[in-house]
């Protein structure tokens, strides 16, 4: 798994280099500082969903099962509020501010950086949501924790990605 | 000797890569020649005779002052040849603009160039000329490199190493010939189809020679008939889609797209050099071009062969 | 080290051609998904051998018309593609599968089905790759092959310049095929930091095992910007945006940028399993140990952690600032040192032994030589001066090519020799393979030394033709008839190992007099490589063993 996080961060990073590199070169169209709003909210949700699934994972360690499955639901739903944030945020971009990812730089990099983040988000939690289904066929065991670990990782790698797009995106570059 | 041989520079980026050149593979030949003769040795000296025993030679698993030498000696070689190229490219790259410089901006298209001389208020196509520069007293041209549409390079070896024209990313470079001539080059990046063909000429001329072709450029062609009136071929040049691509100064014909046509018999090529100018091949290029270029972005414009012949003879009043 | 142990080859029933089909194409077992990265790699050789002949029967002569100019573009971009991608890479994973797991006293790879996976994710993507061959030309067709180069620049690829679907193949094929790699580099990484048997500290792996270590690493890190930048140019042409779009404040610069960070790194995820193999004949064929083992390791993780830093060599003419220029001056010549100091052990490895010139062992002196001249033909590039007269030229083409045929492809052959009897039980057919080398290396020379020339001369490269009267056409008519010796020596070595594999004597387990623990098991391994998981005490486990009064162990 970390070498798989070390690949993503490299595929991240050229994003992230990119859209540093194309701040303010954008020949027409809306411009981050017009459009933009800080989702703080939905970013205060993604992060705690970290310390969730931290917790979740420690329950079942302990045996507590029943507990686990709170917070491995809570972490699902708070991902799943963030995802909802972000397609708030772009219909809101695309029908009311008229950006959308060819209308400029600043769009195209947008669009491509935290659509990127937002595929991985998407692609973690449908691996949370298998393993909520498994706990539910009562086929997770206390002994799948070392994996649930593993998968936490990702998890986590996402949330700190979503720090840095969002330093990045709504920070700097506005 | 080759015209395009990196060896036989003559002009000061071209020499002074030159003379950087000789360094660097003087050094480099020595190490080749170095560890080549080891190499040679280890393999004569070292094998195995049928009259050996099967006994393993001793083992050797390191030596520390060895791995020292030769990592402590390639450090040294290195900063020597990092310190020269260093040099090198600040000579060429930095160098400043003299204010007797003639300033040309290139732009690359597919598949020919533009040289546009702005101080001098001259569009001309394909073959570029400039002024011999005395060394005493330089008069260097400096190029400012454009592209409209993909990545170009410019690449004369005897003047200079190449350079790219790359669209939104301005680049220059300079040239200051000593001796005149024809040197001969082409684009260096692939830019597509007819990449191969996008040939570069040249044209260094003493001061004099030079600005009488400036005043000739600067003139407009008198390619009218003798009381006046517009040639036939003027005609159809002007009501076929000719004029959408290519400029002739005072006349309608104002494109951009392809090449400037003012001068077009100043020329010795047609097509940026893929083919010498002359009057088959002028008709023909203008007929079909993709018989000279194929891929060529100019079309064919199906003209009939009398207009053809008018539209030809019509150019070729183009001096 | 168990010697009577069941090799597939020993199965009582014969089994019908379609169960055995089954096996192949659902197996995990890395010995054999080796062997088909292998396999498919050859093919896709010989497919990246007829692109270039192609081209140079095209440029035998100035003004030639065998082929258009749009074939021509198309051959040097698929040649350029097939063989790094689906040729070169396939077969440095194909050792790595085969090897890694062996001489680390090991089962299998970490991960069985992620290994399948991986592979066939470049299958596909080769298979990709190809059908736009097929695809069809015109507004109702899928798309011919992509004629974009295999650095595949902005904005040629832009939907302006690059009408159809040819420059998506390209990126299609290789995002597909990026995944597999990146899926087999995780498998390598994992599988050396945690399936190393009892004894077998990182300090006693073998140095393969370390080298592939590094190159799992590289592809980690520098597949993925290639992967990146690939979705970018499928945002610019199907989504609209405007990553490389000039027009609307886009750069072309930054394509660059974001190939070569992978592009660089990339020829050295070809070269040190090259090296890998070269350090493993060597020290066998010299009966010496490797000279330097710590400098070794520490010079490749030196050279791949520099690797990162050099990628702008590529871009010296395309007007970054001086500073900028000679700081990759600097960072190019300083992976020069690591790498030269790996060729100085080398040689000290030979010194003083007793060297058997088997054919393996012709093939890494050889491999030596060129790196050699390859190397240094590198270090005159790395003058950012003379590259602005050299880059994008024939030398260029010569200096890679010496780099990658000469350098990774000898080191490869030389592989297929010395582990041929391990992984069939079969030794192959010497005089043949001595025929081979001659034919290949004679042909090699032929092309390579004298490609140079054109390119001092003044001679682009991706030109379909060129004018007479430059002083290249001589060259390029020695140039292409090398080709003849290398089609030769490549059938040869194909024809040797295939009667080999058939008719060859049995080689038994150890027919090298090897050290390493793949030699301690039967030929062909079983299907779970050893009965008993070996237990190590130093780099040559098995020298160990056939030196009880001088083990390594204590010289460690």
């Amino acid at each position: 798994m970390y070498c798989l996080i070390c690949a993503e961060t490299a595929i991240f990073t050229i994003f992230v280099v990119a859209y540093l590199f194309y701040i303010g070169k954008s020949v027409s169209g809306p411009k981050p500082q017009d459009v933009l709003h800080a989702p703080i909210f939905y970013s205060i949700c993604l992060l705690s969903s970290s310390l969730t699934i931290h917790a979740a994972v420690r329950k079942l360690v302990a045996g507590d099962m029943k507990a686990f499955a709170r917070f491995w639901l809570l972490t699902i739903a708070l991902g799943a509020t963030f995802l909802y944030g972000t397609a708030r945020e772009w219909i809101h971009l695309i029908f009311h501010d008229g950006l959308t990812v060819s209308t400029n730089l600043f769009g195209t990099t947008y669009y491509s950086l935290v659509g990127l983040h937002a595929f991985h988000v998407t692609m973690g939690l449908l691996a949370l949501t298998l393993v909520a289904l498994f706990y539910f066929s009562a086929g997770l065991r206390r002994e799948h924790a070392e994996r649930l670990e593993v998968l936490s990782m990702y998890w986590h790698f996402v949330d700190a990605v979503w720090v840095v797009v969002f330093t990045v995106v709504y920070v700097i570059g506005v | 000797m080759s015209p395009t041989n990196i060896f036989a520079p003559a002009s000061t980026p071209a020499d002074s890569i030159f003379g950087l050149s000789i360094f660097v593979v003087l050094t480099v030949a020595a190490i080749f020649i170095a560890v080549f003769a080891l190499l040679l040795y280890a393999v004569v000296k070292f094998r195995n005779k049928r009259t050996d025993d099967r006994s393993e030679p001793p083992q050797v698993y390191g030596s520390t002052q060895v791995e020292l030498a030769w990592t402590v000696i390639p450090v040294l070689i290195v900063v020597a040849l990092f310190l020269a190229s260093a040099r090198v490219i600040a000579s060429i790259q930095d160098a400043p603009r003299p204010p007797s410089a003639l300033e040309v901006t290139v732009i690359g298209h597919q598949y020919w160039w533009e040289y546009r001389y702005p101080k001098l208020n001259i569009v001309t196509a394909n073959e570029l000329h400039v002024p011999v520069s005395n060394p005493a007293h330089p008069t260097p041209t400096f190029m400012t490199l454009l592209s409209a549409d993909t990545d170009h390079s410019f690449w004369v070896p005897r003047l200079a190493g190449k350079t790219d024209l790359i669209p939104n990313h301005p680049n220059t470079m300079w040239i200051d010939p000593h001796e005149a001539g024809l040197f001969l080059g082409q684009c260096a990046q692939y830019c597509g189809v007819q990449h191969a063909k996008m040939l570069i000429r040249v044209y260094v001329q003493p001061r004099a020679e030079f600005d009488r072709w400036v005043k000739e450029q600067q003139e407009l062609p008198h390619s009218g008939t003798p009381d006046g009136a517009v040639s036939a071929g003027q005609r159809v040049f002007e009501s076929t889609a000719c004029v959408n691509c290519h400029a002739i100064s005072g006349t309608p014909a104002k494109g951009r797209f392809g090449p400037d046509l003012t001068h077009l018999m100043s020329r010795d090529t047609i097509a940026s050099g893929a083919a010498p100018s002359t009057h088959d091949t002028l008709r023909r290029w203008i007929q079909d071009p993709d018989a000279i270029k194929p891929g060529s972005k100019m079309p064919a414009m199906g003209l009939s062969d009398h207009d053809l012949d008018a539209v030809t003879a019509y150019l070729e009043t183009l001096r | 080290m168990s010697t009577n142990t069941i090799a597939l080859t020993d199965f009582p029933v014969s089994r019908s051609f379609p169960l055995r089909l089954h096996e192949w194409v659902t197996t995990v077992d890395h010995k054999r998904l080796g062997l088909l990265y292998i396999v498919f790699a050859m093919v896709f050789l010989m497919a990246g051998g007829i692109e270039a002949t192609i081209m140079r029967l095209q440029l035998i002569r100035p003004h030639n018309d065998l082929v258009s100019p749009e074939v021509f573009n198309r051959m040097f971009t698929m040649h350029g593609t097939t063989m790094i991608f689906f040729v070169a890479m396939p077969l440095v994973f194909g050792f790595a599968n085969y090897l890694v797991p062996l001489m680390i006293g090991a089962r299998d790879m970490a991960f069985p089905r992620l290994n399948a996976f991986s592979f066939w994710m470049t299958a596909l993507g080769g298979l990709l790759l190809y059908f736009s061959f097929v695809g069809g030309d015109g507004l109702y067709g899928a798309g011919s092959a992509p004629d974009v180069g295999w650095f595949a620049y902005a904005p040629l690829t832009s939907r302006t310049f690059s009408v159809g679907h040819s420059t998506d193949f390209w990126t299609l094929a290789l995002l597909v095929s990026g995944i597999g790699s990146v899926g087999t580099a995780i498998n390598i990484v994992t599988t050396v930091l945690c399936m190393r048997c009892p004894g077998m500290a990182l300090r006693k792996m073998p140095l393969l095992a370390w080298l592939n270590l590094t190159m799992g690493g590289l592809v980690i890190l520098a597949v993925s910007p290639l992967t990146a930048a690939q979705l970018m140019l499928l945002v610019d042409r199907y989504l609209g945006g405007h990553f490389f779009d000039a027009q609307a404040g886009g750069s072309a610069v930054i394509w660059m940028h974001f190939f070569w960070v992978f592009g660089h790194p990339e020829v050295y995820v070809l070269a040190i399993p090259a090296f890998a193999i070269a350090s493993e004949i060597i020290p066998v064929f010299s009966r010496k140990a490797i000279f330097g083992y710590p400098v070794m390791v520490l010079a490749t993780i030196a050279i791949g952690f520099i690797s990162m830093s050099v990628w702008a060599h590529h871009m010296f003419t395309v007007g970054m600032t001086s500073g900028a220029n000679t700081f990759f001056v600097l960072s190019t010549m300083a992976i020069a040192v690591p790498t030269g100091i790996k060729i100085f052990n080398w040689l000290a490895t030979m010194w003083g032994g007793k060297i058997r010139f088997a054919v393996p062992m012709m093939f890494c002196v050889a491999f030596l030589f060129q790196f050699l001249v390859a190397g240094l033909t590198g270090v005159t590039l790395a003058v950012a001066p003379f590259d602005w007269q050299l880059g994008n030229s024939y030398y260029l083409v010569a200096h890679f090519h010496y780099v990658i045929v000469g350098a990774i492809l000898f080191a490869i052959f030389g592989g297929f020799y010395y582990w041929f009897p391990k992984v069939t039980g079969k030794m192959y057919n010497e005089p043949i393979a001595k025929l081979q080398f001659w034919l290949f290396f004679i042909g090699f020379h032929l092309t390579f030394d004298f490609m140079h020339i054109p390119g001092l001369l003044g001679m682009p490269r991706r030109i379909y033709t060129y004018e007479p009267g430059r002083g290249w056409d001589i060259w390029n008519v020695i140039v292409t008839i090398g080709v003849f010796f290398q089609a030769a020596g490549v059938l040869a070595l194909a024809a040797n190992l295939l009667l080999s594999y058939f008719r060859g004597k049995a080689a038994g387990n150890d027919p090298w007099d090897a050290w390493t623990l793949e030699w301690s098991t039967s030929s062909p391994p079983p299907a779970y490589n050893f009965a008993v998981i070996p237990v190590v005490r130093s780099r040559r486990p098995l020298w160990d063993l056939k030196h009880p009064e001088d083990p390594d162990w204590r010289y460690e």
